[in-house]
């Protein structure tokens, strides 16, 4: 009783406020971006308000406002509202170096600078952040955009109320988008499902069923298991069935993207292997610290050129590609050159190489892991539809690992770097003959294979942390993917890597991640014993 | 000559041997073991402690030590290699004669420690939060056990957020797994069904987390409100993160309760993907309070500007002060002397409010759930009313219900079973 009393007082209250701001926001309707004064002694109070509180308080600057408060609420979802404590003027700041750039609300004029001291942020919790959402979302629905009013009637499918209802079927008849259209449809079918009669929660089936929409499936399974009416309760398990169908058609896919983004890495880390294990014969258990050298290239360049992250990954390509084939070509002069023939003195001296690096990096830049930051384009995802989206930075990897082989396999075939490697990798001694300095053509080929780690390296650092032991947790599956697909094979390692990544990725919702790498360990040790020299092995002459 | 050298080091090593004894038998110093990786993959969380074992040390001295003596530090490095913990505590009792150790992180190591300090009858506190089940008398606990973590932040992501369906992710090792069983058979026992719960574990250092956040956002759009309870270790947070972000799971739809995150984890990385996510301590730097402020100054001044401070460091710093008071109550650093006096004593938290050593070796103290802020740091969004007991043997699990440990007497036992009245254990 006394909590309808209160919810009656709290709605009453809220009345009479809205209906003072409708009357305030008419008068000042000349000002067009301005806000009403009632209103922006509302915002002054967020200053002071305990964040416990603020919700009454938003939710009744939501009441009085209209979508002119849009920038405020997208402003405090970012986290980019601050005030100044000497004003207490609300306003946005973004950090710039160690200061702030101040921006007006409202206008988005910029205020000039303030340091860290002089300003103070208006934090917000998960709880406000739902809010901001929904009401972002409710003023959205009027956007010229129809990409927003389309994320906006989304955002609302959870959250259905009378008016948002209201507002939905009155935007209708003037919405000419068709994907806004089928999403309020939708919206409306969801309400619709809980109509008491019995022929219209039927035709809301037929609209549910065409969705793939979580809250639809959740409403048909409601539906297919307790619907009163039977016709009802058939239609929506038909309903359900088809989606179900199409659903586990869309995991498929989603799984095997997944199997191809876990290849395209393996790929990408093996590669570099395959020149040097496969080509030259040089067991290099540096491998992984070239890769892990490519990814600290990165994090530098990013240190060099802090303004323009969106760029950097463009010059730490090719700078973590340098990098690293300068380390592999020192790694080969001064050491490996030496060692020629003995592999077994050739692992343990880049074993030990391996670990000079590891301790090397830890001296230069801490043991601690180095934050590498992800340009905004390599963040998000790319939504085809509700069950099936797929993440733009494994996207670009993958079509990255791809290029990075069409590339290498061109400098094999096409360049005569090209020419004289394949002569001396399969005989050294004839190629000699022939002219070919082979000491020359051993760097080169041990340079690039490094440079490519590198350039892994870079692919690596969106993926994953930048640390001394990076490479440690690439160099098994690297040498895996290189010995499983045949020595000395490009196209090899390319279908090894492409069919371990798929095979893990089908494993793991089955087995868990820990024993699908077991697993696929496993059938790779059973393999070899089998076909030792891996699934494409070298024919002729050139394989002895 | 072989022998020769043999005969020299046994001659060198009675030699320092016996002045250390000297060094004892002199007894113009307490000394203080510390007992934490310098070296190695732990190095990184362990550093810190040390550092702040060292700043206590050296304040304590300023106030003029304890009993008329200067506290003396021993360092030791047992370089994250698990039995070398066995044999550094070993050469820090009888060797090095210390009074009281501060160390450990890992459970293992712990694990490691405990058959040695109970033979030699050392004294050790132990800072970090652990998946509870033990109970030693020559250990005390200042970290959290499950019940001061784990159980809270359940309830407060059940009655505060209305979750019903739950993730259970976790390293795979030791800590995440009985801290999930011991939460799996909470859950049940709160009327969860079977089918809302997942339970998944991962390899250190995973970094392929593309199918596990696709699964948990499956999980999630049954309709139900769905969180994840982490207990996922290390830096393996950093891609699972990252990997959430990329595939559009915020912080509204399906939060994450990480129990392994801290302000010291946070200072490395990009926090922007992560905020929103909460992490249940028992300290957060964030907490606005006079002694907490003094703490935080105290610890940039000693180390540098921009360090930040952590939940074990809080622990540390409990045990620390509570060692002395018990030391000075007891007036000896006899350890059975101490071990008596430590029980039932108290000192202020730095979050405000008294911690209380119980009679089972852990502490009371309250439970604090955060928000990561953009900034690394947290927000505190809600807090125990009171200050919660630690409880050794948790009591959802079947094995350990019956079990309490009490170290006063009559009955003096770790596990004592309240049903056959036995110190015997399960």
């Amino acid at each position: 009783m006394r909590h309808l009393l209160a919810v009656f007082c709290c709605y009453f209250a809220v009345f009479s406020v809205s209906v003072q701001a409708n009357e305030q926001t008419i008068s000042d309707s000349q000002i067009s971006t301005a806000v009403a004064p009632s209103t922006s002694m509302l915002i002054q109070q967020l200053v002071e308000v305990k964040l416990s509180k603020s919700l009454p308080l938003l939710e009744r600057l939501e009441a009085e406002g209209g979508t002119e408060l849009l920038p405020l609420f997208k402003t405090l979802l970012e986290g980019r509202l601050y005030f100044i404590k000497s004003t207490k003027q609300v306003v946005a700041a973004d950090k710039t170096g160690s200061d702030y750039q101040l921006f007006d609300l409202f206008s988005g004029e910029t205020l000039g600078m303030m340091n860290k001291k002089q300003i103070k942020k208006i934090r917000v919790n998960n709880k406000l952040r739902v809010f901001l959402r929904g009401a972002i979302a409710r003023l959205d629905l009027k956007h010229p955009d129809a990409d927003k009013r389309l994320a906006a009637v989304k955002a609302l499918l959870t959250s259905l109320d009378s008016s948002t209802l209201n507002t939905l079927e009155a935007i209708r008849n003037t919405e000419s988008d068709e994907h806004v259209l089928a999403m309020i449809d939708l919206a409306l079918a969801l309400d619709l499902s809980r109509s008491p009669i019995p022929e219209k929660r039927l035709a809301a089936v037929t609209v549910l069923g065409d969705s793939l929409e979580s809250d639809s499936r959740n409403r048909l399974n409601v539906m297919a298991e307790s619907d009163p009416d039977t016709q009802v309760k058939q239609a929506a398990e038909v309903a359900l069935k088809k989606i179900n169908e199409r659903i586990e058609f869309y995991d498929f896919v989603d799984q095997l993207f997944f199997g191809l983004s876990l290849g395209s890495v393996l790929l990408l880390a093996a590669i570099g292997l395959a020149i040097t294990f496969g080509v030259m014969g040089v067991i290099n258990m540096a491998h992984g610290e070239m890769i892990m050298l490519g990814a600290y290239t990165t994090y530098v360049v990013q240190l060099m050129m802090p303004e323009y992250i969106e760029y950097s990954l463009w010059v730490a390509i090719p700078a973590a590609f340098v990098v690293s084939g300068l380390f592999g070509i020192l790694i080969e002069r001064g050491v490996i050159r030496h060692l020629h023939g003995r592999p077994l003195e050739t692992l343990l001296a880049t074993f030990g190489i391996s670990l000079i690096l590891q301790q090397l990096v830890r001296t230069v830049f801490s043991p601690l892991n180095r934050q590498v930051e992800s340009p905004l384009w390599m963040s998000g995802s790319l939504e085809i539809n509700p069950v099936l989206s797929l993440t733009f930075n494994r996207l670009y990897i993958l079509a990255f690992a791809l290029l990075v082989f069409g590339l290498l396999l061109l400098i094999l075939r096409k360049t005569s770097l090209g020419l004289n490697v394949r002569a001396v990798s399969q005989n050294r001694s004839m190629a000699k003959a022939m002219g070919i300095r082979t000491d020359w053509v051993d760097a080169m080929t041990f340079g690039l294979g490094s440079g490519i780690a590198g350039i892994a390296g870079v692919a690596l650092s969106q993926l994953t942390n930048v640390g001394p032991n990076l490479g440690q947790s690439y160099i098994i599956d690297s040498f895996m993917v290189v010995v499983f697909g045949g020595v000395g094979n490009l196209w090899g390692t390319l279908v090894a890597a492409f069919s371990l990544g798929v095979a893990n990725k089908f494993l793991e919702p089955v087995t868990g991640a820990v024993l699908a790498s077991i697993l696929v360990l496993v059938f790779i040790i059973l393999f070899i014993q089998k076909k030792p020299k891996g699934l494409f092995p070298q024919k002729g002459r050139a394989a002895e | 000559m072989k022998l020769k050298t043999l005969a020299a080091g046994i001659a060198l090593s009675m030699g320092a041997s016996v002045m250390s004894f000297n060094a004892v038998a002199a007894d113009d110093t307490i000394k203080v073991g510390v007992l934490h990786s310098l070296s190695g993959t732990m190095a990184i969380s362990e550093t810190t402690l040390k550092d702040t074992v060292l700043m206590m040390i050296e304040e304590q001295n300023k106030k003029g030590g304890l009993l008329g003596k200067k506290l003396e530090p021993v360092v030791v490095d047992p370089a994250s290699n698990w039995p070398l913990f066995a044999e550094k505590t070993r050469e820090l009792i009888t060797k090095e004669g210390v009074d009281v150790i501060f160390g450990c992180w890992t459970s293992v190591s712990r694990k490691s420690v405990l058959p040695v300090i109970e033979e030699l009858n050392g004294l050790m506190f132990y800072p970090v939060q652990y998946e509870g089940e033990e109970s030693s008398k020559n250990v005390f606990y200042t970290g959290a056990a499950p019940n001061q973590q784990a159980v809270p932040a359940v309830d407060y992501l059940m009655n505060e957020l209305g979750v019903e369906r739950w993730v259970l992710a976790g390293t795979d090792y030791v800590y995440p797994r009985t801290t999930n069983k011991i939460l799996e058979a909470y859950l049940k026992s709160k009327g969860v069904a079977a089918e809302d719960i997942m339970v998944n574990y991962t390899p250190f250092g995973h970094s392929d987390w593309q199918s596990i956040v696709s699964d948990v956002k499956k999980f999630g759009s049954a309709g139900k409100k769905t969180a994840v309870v982490s207990t996922i270790n290390g830096d393996a947070n950093v891609p699972f993160y990252k990997e959430l972000g990329n595939q559009g799971v915020s912080s509204e739809d399906i939060p994450v309760v990480a129990f392994s995150v801290g302000e010291e984890e946070l200072s490395g990385i990009d926090t922007k993907p992560l905020v929103g996510h909460l992490a249940a301590w028992n300290y957060f730097q964030s907490v606005d309070n006079d002694a907490n402020e003094a703490f935080i100054e105290k610890w940039k001044a000693y180390t540098s500007e921009e360090r930040v401070t952590n939940d074990p460091m809080e622990a540390t710093y409990i045990g620390f002060n509570m060692w002395a008071n018990a030391v000075k109550q007891a007036g000896t650093t006899e350890v059975d002397a101490v071990e008596q006096a430590m029980i039932g004593q108290t000192t202020p938290n730095l979050t405000g409010g008294m911690a209380m050593m119980n009679k089972n070796h852990h502490l009371s103290k309250p439970v604090l759930i955060g928000e990561i802020q953009d900034d690394g740091q947290f927000e505190v969004v809600w807090e125990t009313e009171n200050i919660v007991m630690g409880d050794a043997w948790s009591d959802y699990l079947p094995g350990s219900k019956d079990l309490v440990a009490d170290w006063t007497a009559p009955i003096k036992c770790g596990n004592y079973n309240t049903k056959t009245k036995e110190c015997t254990g399960s």
